[in-house]
């Protein structure tokens, strides 16, 4: 297309559609109405266009498709893109929810419209850049890229403590980082190239893995996050506009979990396995302990946002599991992760736009008034709890089963984090839409417009889709799974009958 | 021994300069007053000729010439460009302001061009002899400019302090010149390198130390930094623009040059001053810059950084490290020219303000030059996909290849600390309310500010080209 490859178009896509809105002039409301439509379109465009790719997708292969390099820095680092099964489900993921945060930020923002669709914009870009890239160089410069406009996204159009939360987020994100980018020179230094395909199969000797997989650990735990490097996250989430913080929850923790299946594991097997435990550690602490200080947050936000923090503490635990089961598990919850948590946000925002607090004691009874609103929240909710018959089921099943294969007391402790999701999920959902409605604020509180309705029914279809019939996204990811599983699995053997060696 | 019409021609460039500078004294003596204008067109003019004939001098190999006193090579060339770019661009935006203030005499862009033609000098200088007479040529001129408000307090303050500094620094220089000239029997850099290897003695590598401390003073390296807040923040803003764009790149032009061409036998010597000096830079930049209110002296503080940073890729050594340096100061220069054009058009009401508070709010009455501005210190930060994270990439990877492991994990993390104030800077200007709006800016700093801007954002779409550049001039040193 054009001379680009596929990718290239979709990846840039959106940089087209910024640029449009940037050429519009004026600031009354129809040039606004323009701009909304504009970035609208774009995202809608996009997103068809991934959709292509995944109908072109060839599911039997466990190989990079769609793969484009053109010369780029020279010595050895190019400017390559392509997809596998593993990053596909994360760029549907993507530009599935692009729109809908488009749709969700039409009303609710009012102030300096133009650069707010216009950051969305970009942050598109550099999103989709991420899970593209099979460069480390580009991915590095995609991953890091996306800092900026979210930066702006919270301090602009943030909340109360805007200031405080986007330079949390920033510092932490950005110190975590450069520790992986000495890292990627270092892989450089060894492999001679930055070509994420070459580096899969390069072995680094072992006492350097250890230290490129703290590297990068510094890095995706951050973006995860992972205990105990978590606490940027609430404060984030907390003041970031309400598509802010379903961008953040859908797509950029997940960063964090790409990063593990794409480097962490494959690239380093031998410290993987040997840090597993720690991984371990610290996400048996994450599920339990942010379960709990979920429970007693008054703001829902934050509830939501802890709550995100232990589902994360699963996805690891699959991961680093290393069996099909918990890898499978970890792919599948990120995906369903990233629409329920960002359903739920887009919960909190539509009272909040007619409320404007997030305080849990404001609400009570809104199932009098909102019912349609109840039944969506309901939904994801219970998604968001693991129930069968949701997508969350699916994904925390895999991961405590892959859990489970390798030490029962880890399974063990993981499930004990999925009572108490039970209960603080419950429990927000009770305060919230059960209960008498006496509060007077709330006795004409409108139930969802049409277009917040349009928002909630693709997630709604989703979350219960995948809930009974998970296959479309086990299918895409397996085949690239069983390669990485199978290359793991052969690496770490080596490394066993090396050590039996006298 | 090379013939005098060769010498001449490769010192073409130094001589249109010097040339012209005698005329444009006589232009400006003749007509007196008013001939501020004509004559910092001329200068303009003269910079752009010798940066047309540096450009169609293309890529010959090194000729020493002048009895091995001075050489044109690639590296010398590029890093010439650097610096009359930045020569250039301070005299084209600095106009408007010096008019503003009342400070338009025909003598600064002399004394502009009085201080290149001895950084070009410098660059070249093959020889301690004609390092030092570049090192004077320019510095002197820098003196006087430092002070030429010479009615406001704290510009005097700052040309004084530089001048005594200034003064000590080259003594020092001298000091070591002397010794290793006493050791090596020669000046020219290549003997030195010669004896050296023969040879390697305790007395040279004191030389060197003193040689290296006086290099550091130019560059503001820490320990030898603390001039440099004072003289950014009390002199003009033009006058600071040339400290940080021009007069950086040949400091750094001359220290890749002596180290590299003078001591490469004794390199795990003046690696480790480097490498301590690169720490300290970085550290205290990152540290020194979160407190402060005025926007030059945090620039001063964010040059002491950035020199650090740029030391990294000389400590790492070898033709990448000397690449990545070379890479680093290009990309510096535009980033620090794009920020002080910015500060140029910081005027409220008539009066020129330069405290970053005094930004606030920027991105609402004024969202071109916040944007631009924004555009330079996320570069400065090092954050992809800016121009400012190439630099970085270069100079670290460096380091890494020569197993620096250390030194690059206190660089990045400083560097993370200096992305805090960085970051504050476009807090100020996009989260804050909106204080008073500037006045209208005069076209030349905004022209030049959008320029830098585009160029550090699209340095990522062909970077191709640039890094070729910086191998080719780096391969010239070896």
């Amino acid at each position: 297309m054009f001379g680009f490859g596929i990718l290239t178009c979709l990846v840039f896509l959106p940089l087209v559609g910024a640029a449009f809105i940037l050429a519009l002039r004026g600031t009354d409301e129809r040039t606004l109405e323009n701009a909304r439509r504009a970035a609208f379109g774009t995202t809608v465009i996009v997103f068809l266009l991934s959709v292509y790719i995944y109908a072109k997708f060839d599911l039997t292969s466990s190989a990079f498709q769609f793969v484009e390099e053109k010369s780029w820095l020279g010595h050895g680092l190019v400017y390559k893109m392509g997809i596998d099964g593993i990053a596909l489900p994360f760029l549907l993921l993507t530009t599935f929810l692009m729109p809908l945060c488009i749709l969700a930020s039409w009303s609710s923002i009012r102030v300096r419209v133009k650069e707010y669709l216009v950051a969305f914009l970009i942050l598109e870009t550099l999103m989709t850049g991420v899970f593209c890239a099979l460069d480390l160089v580009l991915f590095y410069l995609f991953f890091e890229g996306g800092l900026i406009p979210m930066f702006l996204i919270i301090g602009v159009w943030g909340g109360q403590r805007r200031v405080y939360a986007s330079f949390k987020f920033f510092l932490y994100t950005f110190t975590g980082s450069v520790l992986m980018l000495l890292a990627i020179m270092a892989m450089y230094g060894v492999a001679g190239t930055t070509d994420i395909v070459t580096l899969l199969h390069t072995h680094f000797p072992q006492s350097m893995q250890k230290w490129l997989w703290l590297a990068f650990f510094a890095s995706l735990a951050v973006k995860l996050p992972m205990w105990p490097v978590h606490t940027w996250l609430p404060d984030a989430h907390v003041e970031a506009p309400t598509a802010g913080s379903v961008v953040l929850a859908g797509v950029l923790l997940k960063f964090g979990g790409y990063g593990f299946i794409r480097f962490s594991l494959p690239m380093f097997p031998d410290a993987s396995s040997y840090f597993a435990p720690l991984v371990f550690a610290l996400s048996i602490i994450a599920i339990i302990y942010t379960s709990l200080v979920a429970l007693v947050q008054e703001d829902m936000k934050k509830l939501i946002a802890y709550s995100s923090v232990a589902h994360m503490g699963f996805v690891t635990i699959g991961l680093f599991s290393m069996t099909v089961q918990g890898l499978q598990g970890a792919v599948f919850l990120m995906i369903s992760h990233g629409f329920v948590s960002g359903a739920l946000f887009l919960c909190v925002g539509v009272v909040y736009d007619r409320m404007h607090t997030r305080e849990i004691a404001a609400y009570g009874g809104l199932a009098d008034r909102m019912p349609l609103y109840a039944t969506a929240f309901m939904i994801f909710t219970l998604a968001n709890v693991g129930l069968p018959g949701t997508s969350g089921f699916v994904g925390e099943f895999l991961t405590l089963l892959g859990a489970f294969r390798i030490n029962s007391w880890v399974g063990f402790f993981a499930t004990l984090g999925l009572i108490l999701s039970a209960a603080y999920a419950l429990y927000l959902y009770r305060q919230i839409i059960f209960g008498v409605l006496d509060k007077p604020a709330l006795q004409s509180i409108r139930d969802l417009s049409w277009r917040e309705a349009a928002i909630f029914a693709p997630l709604v279809l989703v979350t219960l889709y995948y809930g009974v019939f998970p296959a479309p996204v086990i299918d895409t990811s397996t085949v690239a799974l069983n390669g990485l599983l199978t290359d793991l699995n052969s690496a770490l053997a080596v490394t066993k009958t090396a050590a039996l060696l006298p | 021994m090379s013939h005098l019409p060769a010498s001449l021609a490769h010192s073409l460039p130094e001589l249109i300069l010097a040339a012209g500078i005698l005329v444009l004294i006589l232009v400006g003596a003749l007509r007196g007053k008013d001939s501020d204008a004509l004559v910092t067109e001329g200068a303009a003019g003269l910079l752009a000729v010798a940066i047309l004939v540096i450009l169609l001098a293309g890529k010959t190999a090194g000729v020493v010439v002048f009895d091995g006193a001075f050489i044109d090579d690639g590296f010398g060339r590029f890093m010439k460009m650097l610096t009359l770019a930045g020569s250039l661009v301070t005299l084209i935006m600095s106009q408007e302001f010096l008019a503003h203030d009342r400070i338009d005499k025909f003598e600064f862009p002399i004394l502009i061009l009085l201080s290149t033609l001895g950084m070009m000098v410098l660059i070249s200088a093959m020889g301690l002899i004609a390092l030092y007479l570049g090192l004077e040529l320019m510095s002197l001129a820098l003196y006087v400019i430092a002070a030429f408000h010479r009615d406001n307090l704290r510009a005097t303050e700052a040309g004084l302090k530089y001048f005594v500094l200034g003064a000590l620094s080259s003594g020092m220089l001298l000091y070591g010149a002397s010794l290793l000239y006493g050791f090596a029997g020669t000046v020219s850099f290549p003997g030195i390198a010669e004896v050296l290897h023969a040879k390697p003695s305790l007395a040279a590598i004191f030389g060197l130390v003193f040689v290296m401390a006086g290099l550091a003073f130019k560059m503001s390296a820490v320990p030898f930094h603390m001039w440099t807040p004072d003289v950014y923040e009390g002199a003009p803003a033009p006058v600071t623009a040339f400290f940080a764009s021009a007069v950086k790149m040949a400091a750094v032009a001359i220290t890749l040059r002596v180290v590299m061409t003078a001591f490469p036998s004794i390199a795990p010597q003046w690696r480790q001053i480097v490498i301590f000096i690169s720490l300290l830079s970085m550290v205290l930049g990152s540290f020194a810059a979160i407190g402060q209110a005025n926007f030059k002296r945090l620039m001063a503080y964010s040059a002491i950084g950035h020199i650090g940073f740029a030391l990294v890729g000389l400590a790492a050594g070898g033709e990448a490290g000397v690449a990545s340096v070379i890479a680093y100061m290009a990309i510096y220069l535009v980033m620090t020219l794009g920020t002080f054009a910015g500060i140029l058009s910081m005027r409220v009401g008539g009066i020129n303000v330069e405290n970053i508070s005094d930004l606030s709010g920027l991105a609402k009455t004024d969202g071109v030059m916040a944007f631009f501005l924004a555009v330079m210190m996320f570069s400065l930060a090092g954050v992809p996909p800016l121009a400012g994270f190439f630099a970085k990439w270069y100079v670290f990877n460096a380091a890494i290849q020569a197993g620096l492991y250390w030194l690059a994990v206190i660089g990045v993390l400083s560097s993370a600390v200096g992305a805090y104030y960085y970051l504050r800077i476009v807090k100020i200007m996009y989260f804050d309310e909106a204080a008073p709006a500037f006045d209208k800016p005069a076209a030349a700093p905004r022209a030049v500010l959008a320029a830098c801007g585009v160029l550090i954002l699209l340095l990522f779409a062909y970077p191709g080209g640039f890094i070729d550049a910086t191998s080719a001039a780096a391969q010239s040193l070896f």
